[in-house]
């Protein structure tokens, strides 16, 4: 078994087994939240294990190609030449790492806070690890295809089982969005496949298209991956899905989830339908500018800290479609690809600190439900005055929402401005909107739930975080520093294959197709 | 060198984490001692920088540190440029750091936020030090913002007070307002030249000078006259000009210190620093140097006017800076960059002295800053009345006092400036000199002289504050007295600044003073006969008469002039302006795009519309399916089987 086998299903046979242990534990009211559970503890373990084991991944990697690495390829469906084909390249070796560092923060943030099935839940959240690392591994579009569809199940049973009280409109709402994309994408994956007789992505790469095909392959991959990222209009699930889920539910589905839609764009939608792309691409930069611009003022004025945080969210992704799309305006304004790369390398770096921050967002959210059961913004005020660490570091978080250089918010957001101003003034002009609402609005939010005199008795008797929630805080904070003052090694491991990617998008496949 | 550089910034920095992470092991003594160790560490550093480059003629600095990232064949690296301006503003910012260390340990000493306050003081230190030396426009943007959070941070010091925190929110969004133009002016140097590098930058200037860019419709703009007003947009935002001068005033809710270190010393200069630095650039523009001084010019007048109707002793001050920085800025529209800069060295000390002086009498009034509850304190606090008159007396302009050569400097300048504006700009300087003189009497009239009108319980209190309080402002005065007699000569006329500043020849209006300049004191007798130190003493005597001599005939015109006077105390009224127009503007624009596009439009009609639809079907269907996902799975399912059959036949 190769590297990437064993973080797909080392997370998934050892989530079965958390299931196992805690079936035999059944029965038995696992309420003190006290104590070695060995449920919980072996799924810590086993999410652990995942993070050391995917380190050779970043030490080994071969930055100075464009090509798979840690290929592992066998014959699966022979009757349609599906294999079971992996390997990863310098856009989705990053994101497997976010995975695997984020799942055992995760599991620690639901550590004491989960009372019911907790067995249940720590499996859900390996399983889900371990079809999220498949989805971003699988070079075969059907086994994508499938590990794609799997990871919705625990994230369903996840926000379903443990969620707030409309956690059911949320989940059918959530269901229906993203199965409804995926259909397309299905279609769209048959039919390459049947147009080029394999269903590796590599191969669909090469394929020669005409430009109504690629356009209606675009508009397919689009409804999938819209969803996900989820650009407007197709957006409304996420702040419904967020203030439904529990914390870990919502951290994963910020900091990983989330990235499955742009991940899809590069992996899918630009190399394989480029000239479509280019022709669409006008849209999907207006859709991101709106997505930027309307969805911070929305933001503006949300009464539920999650639901401020999840438009947020969509606000900051808005970052990355601008990034991926932005290639062609710069072409036709400035007849040279320099830029290209700039925006394509901004929308990566976006996604991986966008996991970082939204998560860590999400985290400390989940600090102060667990404490006071409110998301309501007006519950809470002075927060500062009881727990000074905690404020520290959401002050800190805060910052790094709002894009301050020397985090990770900043980089993506900065190499994509500057980008797009070679695509337009007026793209950039737009999008730079950001620097004053994102500020405004992650702002207003610490200063009506951190700052200010104690609101409240129950804020009165706020205590400060355990020792557990600051390792699983200044953890990620650790990230986001790294990446704000130092993006250099995470940069040139994508470099390779931003460029790679930068060249196939600006080569026509009408002219070979025909 | 390069450690040397290296230490200057990181000492600061290593004292903020100590002082920071570990406050509390440390304690307060350690807090203080470490950062005061830290600062004053780079401080003498800094001297020796200074010292290498201008008595030893080393020749300017400009390394890589680290290379932060290489994105798409550009090069984004830490690194630093050390030149005389940037060792004489490395010298300015520790030392008068250094200053507000001391300081603190006597103003906060009952806080229960020390080691924080501390902290915070030296990462700003560390910061400000970033800002000035960085060799690149990434580095310049990220001390800028960098020294925006630690405002943003210290402005709400005291974070239950509701007043604080409104003001800390305040300031960082107007500032951001800047750094929006600021940042799309990074990017359009970028797309012009290729490079963040200064070096690389300032070498293609002239290359961008020629360049044209499509903004509006098909107008074609110069790419440089545009570059360098989206730079100084970012320069209004934290150097306070108008319209963006609004979080100045409201930052003096934090505690006085910074308000001296961060509100009125360095911080705030750093937008006359960034032009100056950014002089290849501008000098190619001519319109956006009159941009530069019309508004500069604009914020030196007016926001002096509001400094006259003021009575809480800080925002006397925070309004006098801004007027002061509206002096600075009109210097660098006028091309005279070093005068420019020199009024923010001179500046930085005397404005120091005042903010820390009021400060002195704030503890003293036990926290009372209204100046109307004051007067005849020289009796009390005679060293803060001393220094308090010095360093008004160089702000005004008095001749010979430190203020009086950098002020003059500006004013000869423009005077000898034929760029559009500079006849308005000349003027809005002179009435300014009078207004200046005004305020800072009126209020030292007012703390200082004259009737007695404190409460007695404030009165059995009142005494001199201890030694790490005064030692400051008496360190500080020495500067405000002698500096300009001692720098006027080559800072300004002579060659102190060499390649550091660029100056076209026909711009160099500092050219025509070099030549009559025959050393300080010739200039001091030459202002004699000029009017300028005569304005001065006429608003001297004006606010003699006003508040000493006949202290009920402002009132009496407040009430004459009405209509004036409402204007002055609501500030023009851009508050008001700003909280209905942008925040309710923005709130509203968010509900509704929240209510009628996302909830309206999206969930009730397409989102559930489509439910409704689905659930309609499922209806149809409910003999063969129940439960919830799977009817709405079923409908797909189904649909995706026959679209799969279709592909499969029509292929």
């Amino acid at each position: 078994m190769g590297t990437l086998s064993i973080l797909i299903w080392l997370p998934i046979l050892g989530g079965l087994l958390v299931l196992a242990i805690g079936r035999t534990s059944a029965g038995k009211p696992s309420s003190d939240g006290a104590g070695l559970r060995a449920d919980r503890l072996l799924a810590l373990v086993v999410s652990v294990l995942s993070f050391l084991l995917s380190l050779p991944l970043w030490t080994d990697f071969n930055a100075a190609t464009a090509d798979m690495q840690f290929v592992e390829r066998m014959s699966w469906i022979r009757a349609f030449n599906v294999e079971y084909y992996l390997g990863v390249d310098g856009f989705s070796m990053p994101l497997v790492m976010l995975t695997t560092f984020l799942t055992p923060i995760v599991l620690l943030a639901g550590w004491d806070s989960v009372r019911v099935r907790t067995a249940e839940y720590f499996a859900a959240f390996l399983i889900l690890e371990g079809l999220m690392i498949g989805v971003f591994a699988a070079v075969d579009a059907l086994l994508f295809y499938v590990f794609w569809e799997a990871m919705l199940i625990p994230m369903f049973i996840i926000i379903g089982v443990w969620g707030g009280e409309r956690r059911i409109y949320a989940t059918v709402k959530f269901f229906l969005y993203t199965f409804l994309g995926s259909v397309f994408m299905l279609i769209a994956l048959i039919y390459l496949y049947l147009k080029s007789g394999s269903y590796s992505i590599l191969v669909f790469h090469q394929l020669p298209l005409s430009q109504a095909e690629q356009t209606l392959i675009f508009l397919a991959f689009l409804a999938a991956f819209a969803v996900k990222v989820p650009m407007w209009p197709v957006h409304t699930w996420l702040p419904d899905a967020h203030v439904e889920a529990p914390t870990g539910g919502s951290v994963i589905l910020a900091a990983v989830l989330l990235k499955m839609g742009g991940y899809g764009f590069i992996r899918f939608s630009l190399p394989i339908a480029p000239d479509a792309s280019g022709h669409l691409s006008a849209l999907m930069i207006f859709l991101s500018l709106v997505a930027v611009v309307y969805i911070g003022f929305v933001a503006l004025v949300q009464q539920d800290m999650k639901k401020l945080i999840a438009y947020s969210s969509i606000a900051h992704m808005g970052f990355v479609t601008l990034g991926l799309f932005i290639a062609w305006p710069i072409l036709a304004r400035t007849g040279s690809t320099s830029g290209v790369a700039m925006g394509l390398s901004g929308a990566m770096l976006q996604m991986i600190s966008h996991g970082f921050i939204s998560g860590a967002l999400f985290l400390c959210v989940g600090v102060l439900y667990d404490r006071m059961h409110s998301r309501k913004i007006a519950d809470y005020g002075g927060v500062v005055n009881t727990m000074p660490r905690f404020a520290a570091l959401m002050v800190f978080f805060a910052l790094a929402n709002a894009g301050l250089p020397g985090t990770s918010g900043f980089v993506g957001e900065f190499m994509v401005i500057l980008a797009s101003f070679k695509a337009g003034f007026w793209y950039a002009f737009l999008a730079s909107i950001t620097l004053i609402l994102g500020a405004a609005y992650t702002l207003w939010l610490v200063k009506r739930v951190v700052f200010g005199a104690v609101a409240n008795t129950a804020v009165a008797s706020l205590v400060d975080i355990s020792a557990r929630e600051m390792l699983i805080l200044v953890l990620v904070a650790g990230g986001v520093l790294w990446l704000g003052l130092w993006p250099a090694p995470i940069a040139d491991v994508m470099s390779a294959s931003v460029d790679h990617l930068a060249t196939q998008i600006m080569q026509s496949k009408i002219q070979a197709g025909l | 060198m390069e450690n040397i550089y290296l230490a200057i910034v990181l000492c600061p920095l290593a004292a903020a984490l100590l002082a920071g992470l570990f406050g509390r092991v440390i304690g307060r003594a350690g807090a203080h001692t470490v950062t005061i160790l830290g600062v004053g560490a780079s401080f003498l550093l800094s001297l020796a920088v200074l010292k290498a480059q201008v008595l030893d003629g080393e020749p300017a600095f400009n390394g890589t540190v680290y290379t932060w990232a290489v994105v798409d064949g550009v090069h984004m690296q830490v690194g630093f440029l050390v030149d005389r301006l940037t060792a004489l503003m490395m010298v300015v910012v520790t030392s008068v750091s250094l200053m507000v260390h001391i300081y603190t340990i006597g103003y906060m000493h009952d806080d229960a936020g020390y080691q924080r306050f501390f902290s915070y003081i030296s990462l700003f230190t560390f910061a400000m030090l970033m800002l000035v030396m960085a060799n690149n426009f990434m580095q310049l943007f990220f001390g800028w913002e960098a020294v925006g959070v630690v405002s943003y941070l210290l402005i709400g010091f005291w974070y239950t007070r509701p007043t604080a925190i409104f003001a800390n929110m305040k300031a960082f969004l107007v500032n951001r307002v800047g750094d929006f133009g600021f940042l799309l002016g990074i990017a359009l140097i970028l797309m012009s030249t290729g490079s963040l590098d200064y070096a690389t930058v300032f070498a293609g200037a002239d290359a961008m000078s020629g360049q044209t860019i499509q903004v509006l419709g098909d107008s074609q703009w110069s790419v440089i006259t545009l570059a360098c007003i989206l730079l100084f947009i970012g320069a209004m935002g934290k150097s306070a000009q108008m319209p963006l001068h609004v979080w100045l005033p409201d930052s003096m809710e934090g505690p006085t210190p910074i308000s001296a270190l961060i509100h009125a010393a360095t911080m705030v200069t750093a937008g006359i620093f960034m032009v100056a630095r950014m002089s290849p650039l501008f000098e190619l523009s001519d319109t956006a140097l009159s941009v530069v001084m019309v508004v500069g010019a604009t914020t030196a007048l007016f926001t002096g006017f509001l400094g006259v109707v003021q009575n809480d002793i800080k925002r006397v001050v925070a309004y006098s800076t801004l007027s002061q920085l509206g002096y600075m800025t009109v210097a660098l529209g006028a091309s005279a960059y070093a005068a420019g800069v020199f009024h923010l060295m001179t500046h930085a000390f005397f404005k120091a002295l005042l903010f820390l002086a009021a400060g002195s009498v704030i503890i003293a009034m036990h926290h009372e800053q209204d100046i109307r509850k004051m007067g005849g304190l020289w009796r009390y606090l005679p060293i803060t009345w001393l220094t308090s008159l010095i360093g008004s007396l160089s702000l005004i302009g008095f001749p010979g006092f430190a203020g009086f050569f950098s002020k003059d400097a500006i004013i000869e300048a423009v005077g000898a400036a034929h760029r559009t504006g500079s006849g308005y700009a000349w003027w809005c300087l002179m009435i300014g000199v009078f207004v200046t003189a005004l305020y800072s009497f009126r209020m030292f009239f007012l703390v200082f002289h004259g009737a007695e009108r404190l409460d007695s319980h404030a009165k059995d209190h009142l005494h001199e504050p201890s030694m790490v309080v005064w030692l400051p402002l008496a360190l500080l005065a020495v500067p405000s007295v002698i500096l300009g007699w001692l720098t006027v000569g080559p800072v300004v006329f002579g060659s102190y600044f060499g390649d550091a500043i660029f100056t076209r020849e026909i711009n160099d209006v500092l050219g025509e003073g070099a030549a009559e300049f025959h050393g300080p004191a010739a200039y001091v007798l030459h202002a004699l006969t000029m009017p300028v130190p005569w304005i001065a003493l006429g608003g001297v005597l004006c606010a003699w008469y006003l508040y000493l001599k006949n202290p009920a005939l402002p009132e009496r015109l407040g009430k004459q002039f009405s209509g004036l006077h409402t204007l002055l105390i609501n500030k023009y009224y851009f508050d008001e302006f700003n909280q209905k127009v942008f925040a309710r503007g923005s709130t509203a624009l968010g509900e509704f795009f929240w209510h009628a596009g996302d909830e309206a439009v999206i969930d009730s009609g397409l989102v559930n519309g489509s439910a409704r639809l689905v659930g309609w079907a499922s209806q149809v269907v409910r003999q063969l399916q129940s439960g919830y996902l799977y009817h709405y799975a079923f409908a797909m399912i189904a649909g995706l089987a026959v679209l799969v059959g279709w592909l499969l036949l029509a292929g």
